[in-house]
């Protein structure tokens, strides 16, 4: 052994350098097999932050699609209803700058809305049952359909199809549970000498 | 430690880290005695005054109620009921502006008050030893107790902390929250001093439906003397013990009061009951004792009502629900003096938007301040890191850093640093010599937080009903699929068999089908017209009957229609008319189908007869001849007459040149136009329904009319 590697040390290095080339290979191999990941991880995660409204103003039919649209490097920015902070939060996941909403997509919504069947006007073509996503709307042929509100994403999808336009999409009304506290205005106020303030007058009891 | 003691003193507490020393404030509304105010004319309910799910109405609007009756049920678990604070009429049940920083709106109960405060009987329980401790729950509970002293939950949760669960949490101290740290308020102080045997007895009550804690402890801070010597006066011979500490806000925050009375620390993330300990309210386990020991429902509260801009400053005996607005000029209100109202005190309530609010269960404390007493904070600047905050910070953690985080809205590390232990109480926002409203941050980072979790769970909740659509409708394209292939495979089987079939029959007709053709070379148009009627002819008598059936069917849904027709409502009618309509041509098509079929079948035996050196199966030339009716033999001469036309005109065709062929085309065709005109006009004169199909086929006629003439033209030409 040690004669083999005092008298040819460059067959010795050769040797132990396969050797260990072939080990660590096989550790690999192995582990390619035994830990072997399912599916695209990176498309689940996009899809996680995704909205799921489903509503596809990106030009994909859902939000997974879009999902391995982005993982095959499309453009993040194209879905309205997540918004700047969907954009964010792909981009801190991509590691690349974040772009503005592409507003070719539409525009970020302020107020979540849902869709609302007026039930008098609905003559039961069940248009809209096919349209919806997530099958949130509830009905049969010739029967007056309703939405379910709290599985609704208010994806606009099914205001398109109806014959009569008896569907509108309502803005969700705040209640106590879902209220919080506004962030403060973050910037440095100018007029900090007090005699320079505007007189208090907001909140002023009656 | 059981033993009662007349020197709290001697009871060891410990210190928490962080919190300060505000002005206390306190003394202006501990002059006066504890007043009452005359019952409103209306009074409002919200229907979720408590932490958990709202109440549902259990009466209706015009309904008279007695005070003390219940008005509202306790939905699920984690909700209490709502009673009448007062006797009236249920005037409304609608959405009120809440006591809510936001002016939110939610359903509330409107009661218009008669002003004679009836009360329902209440039923007593002299010693309620003998009831189980799940029984005094239940009492609670449906006595609408919720928490007093600030939070609102319900107290009945907190008092089975097992859960149901043999052995799990069980109690080893009981603490009665006597601290009221704030600024301002003095309701507890009032409370502890007018009620002492009330809070006292609801301590021994609390500590008997707990299975007896070792430990009963009301913890009081040491500037409220008076209530002090009334508890610990109160308390001689009990076991409870008073401890009296020193103090400092926020001590009463729950985990901070467990902290100095024990020195434990409650995990962040977990509640006080993991440790063996509960924490109630003094004003909780009053209103308790009274449920149980008077039957008494929570109908009312002792409120603080301070601030320069009200002539008497004191605290007062209020009917849950009255107007604040009320409840001010009862206190001699100045609304030009105040510069804004406060719900709560003065570190952790929260400006009203306006004075209709209620008193609900929660609230122990209306400030009207004057501008002087309160100003408004001074504009926030910028950081300076000088670390006042986080040595006042009582739950140890690190606002500047928190503050840093929310302002950057970097959620995930905000909480990685504890957001979500934060109290809330305010304490560093008072220690910041940049007057930053942290809390402010806080608040609405953990808001965002919230929603965004909600948020993720609703988008999962998206996701799940999203891809089960999808794989429904490609189980759904599957099966169509799969039924589409068998369809075809059976269509495919009886080609076969037919095929097969057939061929058994050319076998044996071999010689007879040569001559055929041999006679029918000259006449393609005839032979195929006549192949076509054979195949067809397979099986004359199931097809004549399926094209029968067809009419009938068509029929009946004709009738059918007609009647609903009649029946139908106005609006219905059109979309009804539709149907008839098609319904009709239905009708008329199978109908037609089916003269067809029969002339078709006429047509056959004809022509089988008109060839006589065709060999006939007798038994079938018998069946099809008897088939015939005697009226339809005039058409059977006419569909002969026609065939043997037709096939003096191909044989003729045959031997013509190519403009030959298309001038006697032409001429037929004029001919046909002009018929086809001549149509035209009798059906216009009649006013026939089918003047339009005329009209088409006409059209149609012209232009292969003209598409002939010219085709002659280029014919013509090229010669």
């Amino acid at each position: 052994m040690f004669d083999l590697i005092f008298n040819h040390p460059i067959i010795a290095a050769l040797i132990g350098l396969g050797g260990l080339a072939l080990v660590f290979g096989g550790i690999l191999g192995f582990a390619a097999v035994k830990f072997k990941v399912e599916g695209d991880p990176i498309v689940e995660q996009i899809d996680s932050l995704l909205p799921q409204t489903q509503c596809g103003q990106c030009g994909h039919p859902g939000c997974r699609p879009y999902a391995e649209g982005i993982a095959n490097g499309e453009a993040i920015n194209k879905c309205p209803p997540g918004g700047q902070s969907t954009i964010n939060a792909i981009a801190s996941l991509l590691d690349v700058e974040a772009p503005s909403l592409d507003e070719e997509h539409g525009e970020e919504k302020e107020l979540k809305t849902v869709a609302y069947i007026r039930e008098d006007e609905c003559i039961g073509c069940t248009k809209c049952i096919q349209a919806c996503p997530v099958d949130a709307i509830l009905g049969a042929a010739k029967q007056m359909h309703t939405v379910i509100i709290d599985e609704c994403t208010g994806c606009d999808l099914c205001v398109e199809p109806c014959p009569v336009d008896c569907i509108d999409m309502i803005p969700i009304d705040q209640t106590v549970k879902d209220w919080y506290w506004e962030k403060p205005e973050t910037g440095i106020s100018t007029n900090i000498i007090a005699t320079d303030r505007e007189p208090y007058n907001d909140g002023q009891a009656a | 430690m059981t033993q009662p003691t007349s020197k709290p003193m001697l009871i060891k507490t410990y210190n928490i880290p962080g919190g300060i020393h505000p002005p206390e404030n306190k003394v202006q509304s501990m002059q006066l005695p504890l007043g009452e105010i005359a019952i409103p004319n209306e009074l409002v309910f919200p229907l979720n005054q408590h932490i958990g799910t709202p109440a549902d109405p259990i009466v209706n609007v015009g309904d008279t109620v007695l005070a003390g009756e219940k008005i509202a049920e306790a939905v699920g678990g984690l909700s209490v009921p709502v009673h009448a604070s007062t006797s009236g009429t249920i005037s409304a049940i609608e959405d009120r502006v809440l006591p809510h920083t936001a002016g939110i709106t939610g359903p509330c109960i409107v009661l218009t008050s008669d002003g004679q405060h009836k009360t329902i009987a209440y039923t007593e329980v002299k010693d309620y030893h003998s009831l189980q401790p799940s029984q005094l729950i239940e009492k609670i509970r449906d006595a609408g107790i919720a928490g007093l002293g600030g939070a609102g939950f319900p107290t009945a949760i907190k008092l089975n902390p097992s859960g149901g669960i043999e052995g799990q949490n069980t109690i080893n101290t009981l603490i009665l929250n006597g601290t009221e740290c704030e600024p301002y308020i003095t309701a507890d102080d009032r409370l502890m001093q007018d009620y002492a045997d009330d809070v006292v007895a609801g301590a021994e009550l609390l500590a008997f439906i707990l299975g007896s804690p070792q430990r009963v402890v009301i913890g009081i801070e040491d500037n409220k003397p008076n209530a002090i010597k009334a508890i610990q006066t109160a308390a001689q011979g009990s076991s409870v013990e008073v401890s009296v500490f020193p103090t400092k806000y926020p001590s009463g925050g729950e985990k901070q009061l467990i902290q100095i009375l024990t020195g434990q620390e409650v995990a962040s993330g977990t509640i006080p009951a993991s440790l063996g300990i509960v924490v109630q309210n003094v004003g909780t386990a009053m209103a308790a004792y009274r449920a149980v020991r008077y039957g008494e429902p929570l109908t009312w509260r002792i409120t603080t009502c301070v601030g320069e801009a009200l002539h008497t400053q004191r605290n007062i005996k209020v009917l849950l629900g009255t107007p604040v607005q009320h409840m001010l000029s009862e206190n001699g209100f100045n609304a030009t003096q105040a510069s804004r109202l406060i719900m709560g005190g003065p570190m952790m309530g929260f400006a009203l938007p306006n004075t209709d609010v209620p008193i609900v269960k929660t609230t122990n404390c209306i400030i009207a301040p004057s501008q002087s007493e309160m100003p408004e904070p001074p504009p926030a600047q910028a950081c300076i890191r000088c670390g006042l905050c986080a040595e006042a910070c009582p739950a140890s953690l690190l606002p500047q850093q928190l503050y840093w985080y929310a302002k950057a809205e970097e959620y995930e590390r905000l909480q990685n640093h504890n957001l979500f232990d934060c109290i809330e109480c305010g304490a560093c926002s008072y220690v910041c010599p940049s007057a930053i409203p942290l809390v402010q941050y806080y608040r609405a980072a953990k808001g965002v937080i919230r929603y965004q979790e909600q948020e993720k769970i609703k988008s999962d909740h998206a996701r799940q009903r999203f891809e089960f659509r999808k794989l429904r409708i490609e189980r759904a394209e599957q099966e169509k699929e799969e039924k589409r292939q068998a369809r075809k495979q059976a269509a495919e089987k009886a080609k076969r068999l037919a095929a097969e079939k057939k061929a058994a029959a050319a076998a044996s007709g071999e010689a007879d089908a040569s001559k055929n053709t041999a006679q029918d070379a000259g006449a393609d148009p005839v032979a195929a017209a006549i192949a076509k009627m054979q195949a067809k002819a397979q099986d004359p008598a199931a097809e004549k009957a399926k094209l029968e059936r067809a009419v009938s069917s068509a029929q009946s849904r004709f009738e059918k229609l007609e009647s609903r027709f009649i029946d139908a409502e106005e609006d219905q009618r059109e979309k009804l008319e539709a149907q008839l309509k098609q319904a009709e041509v239905r009708l008329k098509d199978a109908k037609k189908n089916l003269s067809h079929f029969l002339e078709a079948q006429i047509l056959e035996t004809q022509i089988e007869s008109t060839k006589p050196e065709k060999p006939k199966s007798p038994e079938k030339a018998d069946s099809e001849t008897n088939k015939l009716k005697p009226a339809d033999e005039k058409s059977l001469d006419a569909a002969a007459a026609a065939i043997e036309r037709a096939k003096a005109k191909s044989e003729a065709m045959a031997s013509m040149s190519q403009e030959d062929k298309l001038k006697t085309q032409l001429a037929s065709l004029e001919a046909r136009v002009q018929k086809a005109r001549e149509k035209l006009q009798k059906a216009e004169a009649e006013g026939s329904e089918h003047i339009s199909a005329f009209r088409t086929g006409l059209e149609k006629m012209e232009t292969k009319l003209a598409t002939t003439q010219k085709e002659l033209e280029t014919l013509k030409e090229s010669n």
